[in-house]
């Protein structure tokens, strides 16, 4: 434990150095500062956050945790050479790298919010933004590690299979699924839909804010499972659940990853 | 001591490894030759810990390998592109490495002092020459006393003041009754810092014992002359375990850089 | 002799008729003498006042049929112990003030009322806690009257066996003002009620509708509060109705409405503030009506209009993340929609007026995606819905292509 502590402690310091971690801090304070000022009230700033939060986050995650694998190479091997546990390390260096860029997004979007007001406000769905963004980033920053361990030597093949895995995820999955409500539409696709959500961790986030912001229309929708789904508490805890799932399954697979790799 | 039965490892469809034995007593200086690609690199990863051997079994001072680290603690490994987080500084990096061994950095200040690292240390690692970081990955490697020392091309980016004043502190580690292994492409440094050769060549060993047989039974005088016949000879067999291959006689590509 | 006991009746009857003309008072207590208000009632002279005390009166169908003045002391309770009503009112102005009345009968057949008031002009309803009943306050073809500050409510969840807490029923001109109603049926009803005066009410989790007009001309209802209920607010069949200054909120269900207008004409929808709503406002066969500086906020569809509807103008309305704005059955609009601001609006305002250079339409592509296959509805705000609501905005394929806003506003109409 104090081994980990040791880790996080000296990554937190050298990345707070980089003022890369700064500068995300820093879009995010203006972008939501902007909104604010020139977007009117609470649920629209906190609706324009979420949709810039749900397209970006997942880029800028993987982005960031493919970059580090790759660009702290050597060093990661020379720590490797050190008589501590792999595993150790693997969650010295996640949590370290990915929790800092967790709270610059959490800092940087709650400080206009609370000196506009909206945290207080409105403080749940602002809890929420922010809480799914954090979310959001460790899910992606996990599988950019994992990307990046699997694709260890060939950067090129490591950083396109992240783009494409973000296109898929952020926009072609939605498509995709629409296409077949589409063609099955003769058939009971409740459940299917959610299943399919459920299966997209940027689809669940987006199912929480919907919960939060778009329930009235939700419980406009006749059908049964859905109003159940969505009536209920039982939307917001699967979906919740679900995206834990998502956060425990790549970080899982990351540490297995690294456990048994060749370096 | 360090004990190695029938190690094997393929990365993929190339087999790296092809059924190394080796055994290696304490406070030997030991250096390790071959082209790129032979094996070298892996074979000390696999020591390290770094690589999972596919098959056979590696002793470190008794302690057999098998995913655990603490016989890490006897080991020192200078590695041979030494690049760290940029924005870390150099005595950061010194506390981070101290905070993750718990051992005492007795030669930690001797170190420094011998390569002259004093006005480096609050600089940020990336300011720093390709000299002064290998500098710090030797002192990285040595300062917590480890029995076993690693050098992975010590001396490629240093100037030659630099250079000597390594040799000298590993000739003093020597001394001590350290084992020591250092891969090198400069044959001439080798002759000065170790008596043991092992010379790997497409996964196999091809030689392996002291300097001097070698060079006796080549009947050369330099080391590098020595080598250079080695890779011609089909096969040649000498002191220890020394396993033999089929894939050994076919024609060598790679160049002895 | 004689002389004296003529002037003492003289003067008897000098300083006493007066007294009992103006300040008669029957007082009715559990502790006696008098302890039933039915008794009360009927002894009492027109114009008398009844004090009734703290107490439990188990009575029901007790009949005012002359003017009186029932004033409750320390909150007494009437039972109605299930039966029946509890006061019937027939005779002009009275006035029934300070009571708790509990437990009318039920019925499929009458509508058993805490208090019914029939044929009757000028009658005054006032600080009453009208509690777990059949129907609260019935105002059956009355004058005038005001039902002010009382509380009616019970518990009946089913739509059928409950109900309305304030029912008006062929009624002129009534004021109904800062009364509380929930669990009724329908928490204020009107029919046939010529213009009435309705304000500061609070309605709200009734089964049905928390208010609701049904042939009702003229008249206003402003201030009111209609919240969680059943079905929203229903105005019918109706003309000349100002609607203003309410809150509409949290009124959820799949056929839920903040307001829903079916055949109404003439009338205006001002300064109303819709929260929360499963449709904020649905119209059919509307004509002719002003929805003007509305806020709209948060519900999901702002606006679902029937192409039944016309000439009706919605102007400077505030739209604020509704999941939908508005929805339509058909490709032809027949109303119009000018200088709103609506918070979807991606586009922009080079001469700096305040307006936006290209027109905003409301009706998106996703809302029609969803009325074909509602399941797809689970993909709303992903990207891909907006990468093709933005294509369907830029050309309209299958959206209303004459329903936008030519003039939307850039900022928040305050």
């Amino acid at each position: 434990m104090k081994l980990l502590t040791h880790i996080i402690k000296t990554e937190w310091k050298s990345l707070l150095r980089g003022k890369w971690v700064i500068g995300y801090t820093l879009i995010f304070l203006l972008l939501t500062d902007s909104l604010l000022r020139f977007g009117g009230g609470g649920p629209e700033t906190l609706l324009s956050l979420s949709n810039v939060m749900l397209l970006f986050i997942p880029l800028v995650g993987m982005i960031y945790g493919i970059l580090y694998i790759y660009q702290s190479r050597e060093f990661v091997e020379l720590l490797l050479t050190q008589p501590i546990d792999r595993k150790v390390l693997y969650w010295g260096l996640f949590l370290g790298i990915s929790t800092p860029l967790m709270a610059a997004f959490i800092i940087g979007s709650l400080l206009p919010l609370a000196w506009h007001g909206i945290l207080v406000l409105d403080s749940s769905s602002s809890a929420l933004v922010l809480g799914l963004g954090g979310m959001l980033t460790l899910i992606f920053v996990s599988l950019g590690f994992v990307f990046g361990l699997m694709f260890y030597d060939d950067r090129i093949k490591g950083f396109g299979f992240t783009i494409v895995i973000w296109l898929f995820l952020a926009i072609l999955y939605d498509g995709i699924v629409l296409l077949l409500v589409f063609v099955f539409g003769d058939y009971p696709l409740e459940q299917f839909v959610i299943a399919a959500s459920a299966l997209n961790p940027i689809d669940l986030a987006r199912i929480l804010v919907m919960l939060e912001f778009d329930i009235s229309a939700l419980m406009g929708y006749t059908g049964a499972v859905f109003n159940r789904f969505f009536g209920q508490s039982t939307g917001l805890i699967t979906a919740s659940g679900m995206l834990v799932l998502w956060l425990i399954t790549p970080t899982w697979l990351g540490l297995r990853i690294f456990k048994k790799k060749d370096f | 001591m360090i004990e190695i039965k029938d190690l094997k490892k393929s990365f993929g469809d190339l087999q790296v490894l092809k059924g190394m034995n080796i055994a290696i007593p304490k406070g030997q200086a030991t250096g390790i030759v071959g082209p790129n690609g032979a094996g070298k690199t892996t074979l000390i990863k696999t020591i390290l810990g770094l690589v999972k051997p596919d098959s056979g079994t590696l002793h470190v001072n008794g302690t057999r390998l098998n995913g655990d680290w603490l016989y890490r603690r006897d080991i020192g490994y200078m590695p041979q592109v030494a690049r760290y987080p940029e924005n870390m500084r150099v005595y950061e990096l010194l506390n981070f490495i101290k905070g993750l061994r718990d051992q005492e950095a007795v030669y930690e200040q001797e170190l420094i002092e011998q390569f002259n690292l004093q006005s480096e240390l609050e600089k940020p690692l990336r300011t720093l020459s390709g000299g002064n970081r290998q500098k710090i990955g030797a002192t990285l490697a040595m300062m917590f006393n480890p029995d076993i020392l690693f050098f992975d091309e010590p001396t490629a980016g240093l100037d030659p003041r630099s250079s000597h004043k390594f040799k000298l502190r590993v000739k003093k580690e020597r001394e001590e009754g350290k084992t020591i292994f250092i891969t090198s492409h400069i044959m001439s440094e080798l002759e000065q810092l170790v008596d043991h050769v092992i010379f790997i060549l497409d996964g196999n060993i091809r030689y392996y014992g002291t300097m001097s047989d070698l060079l006796e039974h080549s009947q050369e005088d330099r080391l590098e002359a020595a080598i250079a016949r080695l890779m011609d000879e089909p096969m040649y067999g000498t002191g220890s375990e020394l396993k033999q291959s089929e894939e050994t006689t076919s024609p060598l590509k790679m160049e002895l850089a | 002799m004689r002389n004296l006991i003529i002037h003492t009746v003289l003067l008897a009857i000098i300083f006493l008729v007066p007294l009992s003309v103006m300040y008669a008072q029957v007082v009715v207590s559990p502790e006696g003498p008098l302890t039933s208000i039915s008794e009360a009632v009927k002894i009492a002279e027109p114009g008398d006042t009844i004090e009734v005390h703290s107490g439990i009166y188990l009575e029901s169908d007790i009949l005012i049929d002359k003017k009186l003045t029932l004033t409750g002391i320390d909150n007494p309770v009437i039972d109605g112990n299930g039966e029946g009503f509890i006061l019937i009112i027939r005779a002009d102005s009275v006035t029934v003030s300070g009571f708790r009345l509990q437990k009318t009968g039920r019925s499929y057949i009458r509508d058993y009322a805490a208090i019914l008031i029939e044929r009757s002009a000028g009658v005054v309803i006032e600080d009453n806690l009208i509690d777990d009943v059949f129907f609260g306050i019935y105002l059956a073809e009355t004058e005038g009257g005001l039902i002010r500050n009382n509380t009616v409510r019970s518990y009946d969840r089913r739509e059928a066996s409950s109900g309305n807490g304030i029912h008006l029923w062929n009624v002129k001109n009534p004021i109904i003002t800062a009364n509380t109603v929930s669990g009724m049926r329908d928490g204020i009803y009107l029919e046939f009620v010529e213009n009435a005066r309705i304000s500061n009410n609070i309605s709200s989790e009734n089964n049905r509708y928390g208010l609701h007009y049904m042939f009702s001309d003229g008249g206003r209802y402003d201030n009111n509060t209609f919240r969680k209920n059943g079905a929203g607010v229903a105005v019918m069949y109706s003309d000349n109705v100002d609607m203003t200054n309410n809150l509409f909120e949290n009124n959820w269900g799949g056929s839920a409405y903040g307001l829903l207008l079916k055949d109404i004409r003439n009338s205006r929808i001002e300064y109303n503030r819709f929260y929360r709503n499963t449709v904020a406002i649905y119209s059919e066969g509307t004509t002719n009506v002003e929805i003007w500086r509305n806020h709209i906020e948060l519900n999901g569809w702002a606006v679902n209009i029937k192409s039944n509807s016309s000439r009706n103008r919605f102007t400077e309305n505030n739209f604020i993340e509704n999941s939908f704005d508005v929805r339509t059955d058909s490709p032809r609009n027949n109303n119009f929609f000018d200088g709103n601001y609506w918070s979807a609006y991606e586009g922009y305002d080079l001469n700096r007026d305040g307006t936006g250079d290209v027109p905003y339409r409301p009706v998106s592509l996703f809302s029609i995606i969803i009325e074909r296959q509602p399941e797809s509805i689970i993909l709303m705000r992903s990207m891909f819905i907006r990468l093709l609501d933005q294509a369907e905005r830029i050309l309209p394929v299958l959206t209303p292509k004459t329903l936008f806003d030519e003039n939307p506003k850039m900022q928040r109409i305050q």
